[in-house]
């Protein structure tokens, strides 16, 4: 089993969700995150004051996946979350242990 | 224990503030001695008005006045709270909420104490006297004098709209010190600074015997003398540009040299956490600035629309050159600046409102956008003061600008309405020089004014109660550790 973690720039959250519903992901965890890559951040302007907004807005979709299917799932979430400008985000690949379902007690790709 | 204590100087300090009212307090018994052994000049006084042709308010005026006052006050809450509110932080949105909605409420309750009285009566040219304590003697049936002779509205509508210019003064200074003063100390320095400087600025620039004191030459020079101070001096302010704008933002510039700079400036991003709270509140100032300045007119006549218009367009004016200004200097046309614009339009306005033309208002309008601009840039630096949301740069720079123009474009010649002459029953000459050194007797008057009264106010509440939160709180957030409460919960 293998556990997906992306980070992309939010507003292609939606075409990842279905491009990953497309190749049979069972669920996803999204979360909006804050962080810097090549990217930087950019300064806003109020008033005169200027600031340094280091840290951009992001979504981080997180899925745990059956080992087989990884090389699917890296190709549709690099297809569907790309704009090709700095700043599309990055994709984590682990190995997963374990995954139990809470319901039912299920393990292993059972659970998944 | 340390909450007991500062409880304890808060009822202290309030109490201290008796003393300053001790010399007027000498004063008032003996007035009223006076009242009762000669009752005869006062009852011609008092009564020659309601007893000639029984003057009975105009119940338009009376609906526009205290439709006005109304407006006045939704500019304080929510408007100014959200203007403000929008600009801080998020750990500081419900202490500047809570400023402003408390400050207003206290100035509410102080003004039909004394403040009224004190600012409203004749008695020198600098304060009035307290023979209208607790609102003493006005009733229903009372009348106040407006500009027009033999017209009269109802004394407690101009009560409230009065009152409310109060709550909403105190209630603009405490932008410049935002995000670190103590909470028992803002209410401390406002009983003082309220006290000795909003109600005699009100008195010197407002408190005059009526138009229809004015009969012939005589009696017209006889009554003249007993105006305030910057009335004598021929300093126009048709809506509170020095009484208000200026009074509040040396108040304020005192203020936030005096309290110190909020922990981490530079260091620390401290970006407004809702623009879109402050376009409400820059919105409600906006609409509530009609009753505002259209109000001051204290009659629903073409001089009020011609105040409602001048509010209109100058502030529109103000927004554009804020914003094109902006986006050639800076590079992007922002809503704060906009926001800010507007309102340094609506304060420049202020005094001008009802004496200047439409063409006049465009151009302070234009004016103000621009030179606030510099305000909260150029000068700012050149002040060296954290002025957090830019009290002097908008308000008081906007109130000096629009002063000055003022005594400009209210000349006839350049399509203003000149000045009224109650002797005469005609608009009389004038001079624009000359009117613009009354102008400046204005700005100079209350900016020392303000200044002292000021300094001596923050001093005090500094040594009694303390003028900041200490440096672990402010970096916590005053919404929780000065109330207990967070605006947000995420």
């Amino acid at each position: 089993m293998k556990f997906v973690t992306a980070i992309i720039k939010p507003f292609k959250l939606d075409e990842v969700r279905e491009a990953l519903s497309a190749i049979g992901v069972q669920g996803i965890t999204v979360t909006e995150v804050k962080g810097f890559g090549r990217q930087k951040g950019h300064t806003e302007l109020y008033r005169g004051a200027e600031y340094v907004v280091d840290f951009l807005p992001k979504v981080k979709i997180e899925a745990a996946v059956r080992a087989d299917q990884i090389d699917q799932i890296i190709e549709a979430i690099e297809k569907s979350a790309s704009t090709g400008k700095i700043g599309d985000g990055k994709v984590f690949v682990f190995d997963l242990e374990q995954v139990v379902r809470i319901r039912t007690g299920e393990t292993g790709t059972d659970a998944l | 224990m340390k909450r007991l204590f500062a409880l304890l100087a808060l009822v202290g300090a309030v109490g201290f503030g008796a003393p300053a009212w001790a010399e007027e307090k000498v004063a008032a018994p003996e007035a009223a001695v006076a009242q009762v052994a000669t009752p005869a000049p006062v009852a011609v006084e008092e009564a020659a008005p309601a007893a000639a042709p029984a003057l009975v308010p105009n119940k338009g005026d009376n609906a526009w006045v205290m439709m006005s006052a109304a407006l006045v006050i939704l500019m304080s809450i929510p408007g100014l709270a959200l203007f403000y509110g929008g600009l801080v932080r998020t750990k500081n949105m419900l202490s500047v909420l809570m400023q402003v909605f408390v400050v207003f409420s206290l100035i509410t309750v102080l003004w039909v104490v004394y403040g009224y009285s004190a600012a409203f009566t004749e008695g020198n040219a600098f304060f009035g006297t307290l023979d209208k304590l607790f609102l003493k003697g006005v009733t229903p049936e009372s009348v106040g004098a407006t500009f027009s002779k033999g017209v009269v509205i109802s004394e407690l509508a101009f009560v409230i709209f009065q009152g409310a210019f109060a709550a909403i003064t105190c209630g603009l200074i405490v932008g410049a010190f935002a995000e670190r003063a103590k909470f028992a100390a803002i209410l401390v320095f406002m009983v003082i600074w309220f006290t000795l400087s909003y109600i005699p600025m009100a008195h010197m620039v407002w408190y005059w015997a009526g138009p229809d004191a004015y009969i012939d030459a005589a009696a017209g020079e006889l009554a003249g003398k007993t105006a305030g101070f910057l009335f004598q001096k021929g300093a126009l302010d048709f809506a509170g540009g020095t009484v208000v704008h200026i009074n509040a933002a040396v108040a304020g510039l005192v203020g936030a040299y005096m309290i110190g700079k909020r922990t981490g400036l530079g260091n620390v991003a401290m970006a407004p956490h809702s623009l879109t709270f402050t376009m409400i509140g820059a919105s409600l100032l906006w609409f509530g600035w009609f009753g505002f300045n259209a109000g001051s007119a204290l009659e629903a006549s073409g001089g009020a629309a011609l105040a409602m218009v001048n509010t209109w367009v100058a502030t529109a004016c103000a927004a554009l050159s804020w914003m094109f200004a902006e986006w050639i200097l800076k590079g992007k046309p922002s809503m704060l600046g906009a926001a800010s614009g507007a309102v340094a339009g609506l304060v420049a306005i202020t005094p001008a409102a009802g004496f200047v033309g439409v063409m006049g208002g465009i151009i302070i309008g234009l004016l103000a956008g621009v030179i606030c601009l510099w305000g909260v840039n150029g000068l700012k630096k050149m002040l060296g003061a954290d002025d957090s949301l830019d009290v002097f740069g908008i308000h008081g720079l906007g109130g000096i600008l629009g002063a000055i123009l003022t005594g400009v474009f209210a000349d006839p010649a350049l399509g203003g309405t000149g000045v009224y002459d109650y002797v005469a029953n005609a608009v009389g000459p004038f001079d624009m020089t000359a009117q613009v050194i009354s102008q400046l007797w204005g700005v100079g008057t209350v900016i020392v004014w303000s200044g002292v009264v000021s300094i001596v106010a923050f001093k005090l509440v500094d040594i009694v109660i303390g003028l900041r939160v200490p440096e672990e709180e402010e970096r916590e957030g005053l919404d929780l550790t000065s109330h207990g409460e967070s605006a947000y919960h995420h």
